[in-house]
């Protein structure tokens, strides 16, 4: 066993508004530069759709993720001599045009403009050529709320095995968002797939990262990660992607995109898993299986055998506390109301999503839907979102978990409704359910008040571990000697290196008891 | 022979190669050093896709094709090539490969340089060093492919001399021990390409070219998933 510990998500789409302010956010934060116009490290989605960049999902076209080979976890777009055989021109790479061509409006003119009979227009200006755009023909939120003809949306990979006739007629339509950013993946592709190994997984935290002055460009991240959550900063001419807000996270503070989501729908959180299992659960045959093998990775942070285990990875008392407290492993594991988005790509996600349930509670609550011998919980097969779109995105398919989760996400309001509107405790939802009353306590603590005490525990980051001499960094933070900001990959170097931080002994200190 | 030892000819070929190998080499280790968030190859295929694939693809197997033929053709001592084959051989095969490559190259070079100078997003986006550096390259390429018909015209009369005149030069730079004069009798399209080909060298630090040095061959020996820590380890 191998403990490490991973900085995870989760995102309850079941509140979400589509309101955009995470990605304003993020995008306020970290790709409001050049280069990177066309680039949402987070973005929200309307499903069913087919997305930013346009049908990311299907990875018959663009070779994301894993597949096996003879039993044997390979990369989809190839292994590693393919990788170089390609290496002038990468067949999988999205264009921008993928994404969209950013643009911006010429705004200037409205005022510049010569007096004339019409108004003067804004006309749009491409950012990346500067040049007028004719029209705009596509952006990172296109199809938002349902935009667009349902001939176009429905080439969305998760209307698999669905009959989408019928839900392209008007009183079947339905909706729901999808924010996405990186997964921060346990076994990520654009890590494997990066032939200069520039991008790495932080032992800590389990964030993924792309060293920028290791990276040279070669992009086969990009057409890797089958999410499309690595980008390529055409000015830089390096890749760029999420970088989960490591310096707030470091410092406790929750994400960008989480911190300012009006809905509370994203938690953050920490959880352990057994490292020396990845590749044999990123391997499992059945891609209806991954799901619940990704669940078996994870480590109950409680189990005393657990804690020494970590204890002996050095991972310190502050991210075990956090682990413990996961609001991620509660929904997750406990709870069994989280799930992986496309675990069947094998990188083993963690941002994890609750399915929404909104569309359901008004016709539930006019007792218009057909329910179970409970009387509360409606038949699955009689919700407005079909339970087979919902498991194509979430559990590669497999319904009964999905099933499961909305049961228990319904038995939880009619549970609390019961109690607060009529004054009457009524179990009879729970108990089919297969909860307590204890957990549907704690879910409605979680989902619906959602504190945010509750939503982020996040451990600080351990600086001193990073140090091989504490004492001689005192009084040097932001002071450094030349080129020192970086600190650079060059073993052989033709200037002078710096020299150890200070002259103190090394050698620790005795207990004055043991004189 | 010139009796001027400052002669322009040895300038050019005497003092002019120490140069461009000199900034070649300090320059590529300068810029590693200090600007490594500059090195990189600086695709614009995220850009434009069109044609990328048959175009890269024919520009760099061409190119890594020739300058390996330089390398080997050019700098094996005489005598080793001799147990090899002919000088008239050597001649022929150079003439052929050449060919081949140079044209491989040729297409896909052009095609690549239209698509710089003529496609809005590659040119606007584009900086001068890169415009300048790829029509460099193919004024170099072009110069070479100009040497196949007077090389193709001394192998008929039998002659090997200039293709041994040529190497015997290039292995007196790599010696230390220049002796320009070996060049005094080439032809003028011979030393014109000789002196573009340098003047590569002497750019190559400022420009995307150094993302030759790269070439990832490490990842096909490299485990998959890379994990780095924080935590400082006793070396």
């Amino acid at each position: 066993m191998k403990v490490r510990a991973q900085f995870a998500f989760v995102f309850n789409l079941d509140k979400c508004i589509g309101c955009h302010t995470c990605s304003v956010t993020c995008k306020n934060t970290w790709t409001n530069r050049k280069g990177v116009e066309y680039v949402w490290f987070n973005n929200v989605e309307s499903k069913p759709g087919i997305g930013y960049p346009k049908n990311w999902e299907n990875q018959e076209k663009w070779k994301g993720g894993w597949t096996l080979v003879d039993g044997k976890l390979e990369l989809k777009s190839g292994g590693r001599a393919s990788k170089l055989l390609n290496i002038f021109a990468n067949p999988d790479l999205p264009e921008i045009d993928d994404y969209y061509d950013p643009f911006t409006y010429n705004y200037a003119h409205l005022i510049s403009a010569p007096l004339s009979e019409a108004t003067p227009t804004a006309r749009p200006v491409s950012q990346v050529t500067g040049q007028p755009m004719e029209k705009i023909k596509w952006g990172p939120n296109w199809e938002d709320i349902m935009a667009g003809p349902w001939v176009d949306r429905s080439v969305d990979s998760n209307m698999h095995n669905i009959q989408k006739e019928m839900y392209g007629q008007f009183e079947n339509t339905f909706h729901t968002y999808l924010p996405r950013i990186c997964n921060h993946c346990l076994n990520p592709a654009c890590v494997a797939a990066c032939p200069s190994g520039s991008i790495y997984k932080r032992e800590e935290d389990g964030i993924v990262l792309v060293d920028q002055d290791k990276c040279r460009g070669w992009r086969f991240c990009m057409s890797s990660c089958p999410y499309k959550k690595v980008f390529y900063n055409w000015e830089s001419g390096k890749a760029e992607k999420c970088i989960a807000c490591y310096p707030r996270v470091e410092s406790g503070m929750p994400t960008i995109c989480s911190e300012s989501c009006v809905g509370r729908i994203r938690y953050n959180g920490i959880m352990l898993y057994d490292a020396d299992r990845i590749e044999e659960m990123a391997s499992t045959k059945n891609d209806q299986d991954l799901y619940e093998a990704q669940c078996k990775i994870f480590l109950n942070p409680n189990d005393p055998e657990v804690i020494a285990a970590a204890q002996r990875e050095g991972i310190n008392k502050d991210t075990i506390i956090a682990a413990q407290k996961s609001p991620i492993y509660k929904m997750a594991i406990d709870w069994k109301i989280a799930f992986p988005l496309h675990p069947e790509f094998r990188t083993l996600p963690m941002v994890w999503y609750v399915p929404p349930l909104s569309p359901v509670q008004s016709q539930l609550d006019q007792g218009k839907l057909p329910t179970g011998p409970d009387g509360v919980i409606p038949l699955s097969g009689s919700m407005r979102l079909p339970v087979q779109y919902l498991a194509n995105l979430l559990t590669a398919g497999k319904e009964a978990p999905i099933v499961n989760a909305l049961n228990r996400l319904i038995a939880m309001r009619s549970y609390q409704r019961m109690k607060r509107v009529e004054g009457v405790v009524n179990t009879t939802a729970i108990k089919a359910a297969g909860m307590t009353e204890e957990m549907a306590q704690d879910m409605y603590r979680y989902l619906a008040i959602a504190n945010y005490e509750d939503r982020f525990v996040i451990p600080t980051g351990h600086e001193e571990e990073r140090l091989e001499d504490p004492h001689g960094f005192q009084g040097q933070n932001g002071f450094t000697f030349g080129n020192d900001s970086s600190v650079g990959i060059s073993k052989i170097t033709l200037f002078p290196r710096r020299r150890k931080e200070s002259m103190e002994p090394r050698s620790e200190p005795t207990f004055a008891g043991d004189r | 022979m010139h009796d001027n030892v400052f002669s322009l000819h040895n300038i050019l070929f005497g003092v002019y190669p120490y140069v461009c190998l000199s900034v070649f080499i300090i320059g590529s280790w300068l810029r590693f050093d200090r600007e490594q968030y500059g090195w990189k190859s600086d695709s614009t295929q995220l850009l434009s896709k069109a044609n990328m694939r048959l175009a890269s693809n024919l520009f760099h197997v061409g190119v890594l094709a020739i300058f390996g033929g330089h390398f080997v053709g050019l700098l094996t001592p005489h005598a080793v090539f001799q147990m090899l084959m002919s000088d008239m051989g050597h001649q022929w095969v150079a003439i052929t490969a050449g060919t081949i490559f140079g044209l491989t190259a040729l297409v896909g070079g052009i095609i690549l340089w239209l698509r710089r100078f003529t496609n809005a997003r590659i040119s606007i986006t584009g900086r001068g060093s890169d415009k300048f550096v790829l029509t460099w390259v193919m004024i170099t390429l072009i110069l070479g492919l100009f040497t196949i018909p007077v090389s193709i015209g001394h192998a008929g009369h039998g002659d090997p001399r200039v293709v041994t005149a040529m190497a015997e030069w290039i292995q007196s730079i790599v010696y230390l021990y220049p002796q320009p004069a070996y060049l005094e009798g080439v032809d003028t399209i011979f030393k014109l390409h000789v002196l573009a080909g340098m003047t590569v060298f002497l750019i190559f630090p400022f420009t995307r070219l150094v993302h030759i040095w790269s070439a990832p061959i490490g990842y096909l020996a490299r485990s998959y998933q890379i994990v780095r820590s924080k935590r400082y380890r006793q070396t």
